[in-house]
């Protein structure tokens, strides 16, 4: 890689020990990608929290993020970040760890590992959404950042350029300002790759995650454009729709020509190319892969509701509260929502929280089941309005999944029963 | 009679390390994919559900799913399941930063697809600086 002479300072060790190792650590990525340089990044979101046995074996949290997020042999003092960082989704709501099974050290263990964060300057945001709680990337913006689904928000929806980075590039990006100037930072690595026409026109959150469960599984890695869609989707749909293509497959950046960032026209996603492949989203398409989606188990006796994978909106909240009035949960169901702590404040001010609380389900902040590999004590049989958590939980819990509409998850709720159908 | 076959392409991490392969041509799932614990593949929608990648040269597609993936590999490494190579034909964030931090050697770019020609059980020597993968038919 050709390094500036600030570059090369750091990779000497000017700038100390952990740079030292960051910048190691981002010479070899970029060099095992290919990369010709890095480019400067002002925007960073990662993920740094030990469980139990990672800070036992290492000592301390630098020695544990020392070795699983800069992949370094030599423990070294993290300094403060260097550039603007944030935290993702973490492994538990301390509020409700118990819930999640956690015990009383690995809780102790979250709260240093907060405060250790906030004293490096990280923003302890703890969401899979930090676009939802004020990091919104401009188009153009070069970032750093882990998440799948916010990698594939960012990109596609606002313009801004990220690849999909890791635990070990996210931490060495915060403590250099630098990142390989490779793939989605390139323009000409932005465009789409296949046309999808979308003849079944996605109206509801469901539909959305429908559609992102099939562009995943069939393009994989690759650039998608659709062209067709009819109705503009709200933020929350393309949300849940890139979290859906980007867990099926790896899709990090996709076109909808006139309503996502990079592209007016078909032609302007193309880049004046041929697509490699066109393909038609038909019912048939849509059915596959809900039926994909729900085929892992086959008990319709529902125990667990789980809502907010990507972490609800305010919206999201409200809606389902307007759901909620009226009924309550059966005994025996656990109903958990899962957002960013600054829309559960909101929520708690305007009297959602409450409204969860009433119809027996609980507000969730900081996590997920899946991040943090728990489920509500004694559950087996999940339902969800997430095609990410659906396709996740069940390889990392053992618990079957249900995936279908808010109103169906509901239901669920209150009879204890899954009713959800194909429509 | 089993004669071995070479396929040439182009380093992504160095190094020389040999074992049996273990091949799928779809894409692999890292964090919610393979097991770190384990080595276990534990995707349920896998074609290689339930196998092992651990000591194993990985030949696959490429990498998909979470930003994890480098992590629960890397997990992999740190816990004494990581594989003992890499091939694979796409090239993406997630496996460069992947291969780097399991410390093992990996090759991509080869001039056949190590999908088709390599078949899970054939031993695979894979030399990372050189590009360079020798297949022993089992």
């Amino acid at each position: 890689m050709k390094l500036t002479n600030s570059e090369k300072a750091m990779l000497e060790g000017q700038e100390g020990e952990a740079v030292q190792k960051a910048m190691e650590m981002l010479v070899r990525y970029g060099e095992a990608l290919g990369a010709e340089k890095f480019i400067d990044t002002t925007n960073v979101g990662g993920y740094m929290i030990a469980n139990l046995e990672q800070y036992k074996r290492f000592n301390s949290f630098d020695g544990a993020f020392s070795e699983m997020c800069m992949d370094s042999d030599v423990t070294v003092k993290l300094p403060p970040v260097k550039v603007s960082s944030c935290q993702f989704e973490t492994s538990m709501d301390p509020e409700y760890y118990k819930l999640a099974g956690k015990s009383d050290e690995e809780y102790e263990l979250y709260k240093s590992n907060i405060d250790y964060l906030a004293n490096l300057g990280i923003q302890v945001m703890c969401t899979c959404t930090p676009y939802q709680v004020g990091n919104v990337p401009v188009k153009g913006e070069h970032c750093a950042w882990m998440e799948s689904s916010a990698v594939v928000y960012i990109n596609s929806v606002l313009g801004a350029r990220t690849n999909c980075e890791g635990r070990e590039s996210t931490t060495s990006a915060m403590l250099t300002g630098k990142i390989p100037y490779w793939g989605l930072h390139i323009t000409e690595n932005r465009y789409g790759t296949h046309l999808i026409h979308v003849d079944e026109q996605p109206i509801t959150m469901e539909d959305w995650g429908l559609l992102g469960y099939y562009v995943g599984k069939t393009v994989l890695d690759k650039i998608p454009v659709l062209d067709g869609i009819k109705k503009t989707p709200t933020r929350d749909m393309l949300k849940h729709f890139g979290a859906a293509a980007a867990s099926a497959g790896g899709i990090e950046l996709y076109h909808i020509p006139g309503i996502t960032s990079d592209a007016n026209t078909v032609e302007e996603a193309f880049g004046g190319r041929t697509p490699i492949e066109e393909l038609n989203y038909g019912v048939n398409e849509k059915l596959n892969a809900y039926n994909l989606l729900n085929s892992i188990g086959d008990n319709e006796n529902v125990d667990f509701i789980m809502l907010g994978c990507p972490h609800y909106s305010i919206e999201q909240v409200w809606d389902l509260c307007k759901k909620l009035e009226g009924k309550h949960v059966k005994e025996g169901v656990s109903f958990w929502v899962f957002t960013p702590q600054s829309i559960k404040d909101l929520a708690n001010r305007n009297g959602f929280q409450k409204t969860i609380e009433d119809f027996g389900g609980l507000l969730m902040k900081d996590c997920c089941p899946a991040i943090g590999r728990f489920k509500p004590r004694g559950s087996s049989v999940m339902a969800t309005d997430s095609a990410k958590q659906g396709h996740y939980l069940p390889n990392i819990t053992g618990i079957e999944a249900w995936y279908g509409s808010v109103d169906d998850c509901v239901e669920a709720a209150v009879t204890g029963k899954w009713g959800g159908k194909f429509n | 009679m089993s004669g071995i076959i070479v396929l040439q392409g182009k380093k992504v991490v160095g190094g020389i390390a040999e074992g049996e392969a273990l091949v799928t041509s779809e894409y692999i799932s890292g964090w919610g994919g393979i097991e770190p614990t384990t080595g276990m593949i534990i995707d349920l929608r896998h074609e290689l559900a339930g196998k092992s990648i651990a000591g194993k040269v990985l030949v696959y597609q490429g990498a998909k799913g979470s930003s994890g993936w480098s992590g629960a590999f890397h997990q992999a490494r740190t816990n004494g399941f990581a594989p003992a190579a890499m091939i694979f034909n796409e090239m993406s964030t997630k496996i460069a930063l992947g291969s780097v931090v399991t410390r093992c050697p990996a090759v991509t770019g080869l001039d056949q697809d190590p999908t088709k020609v390599i078949q899970t059980g054939d031993w695979v020597k894979v030399d990372g600086d050189k590009g360079i993968v020798e297949t022993t038919k089992k």
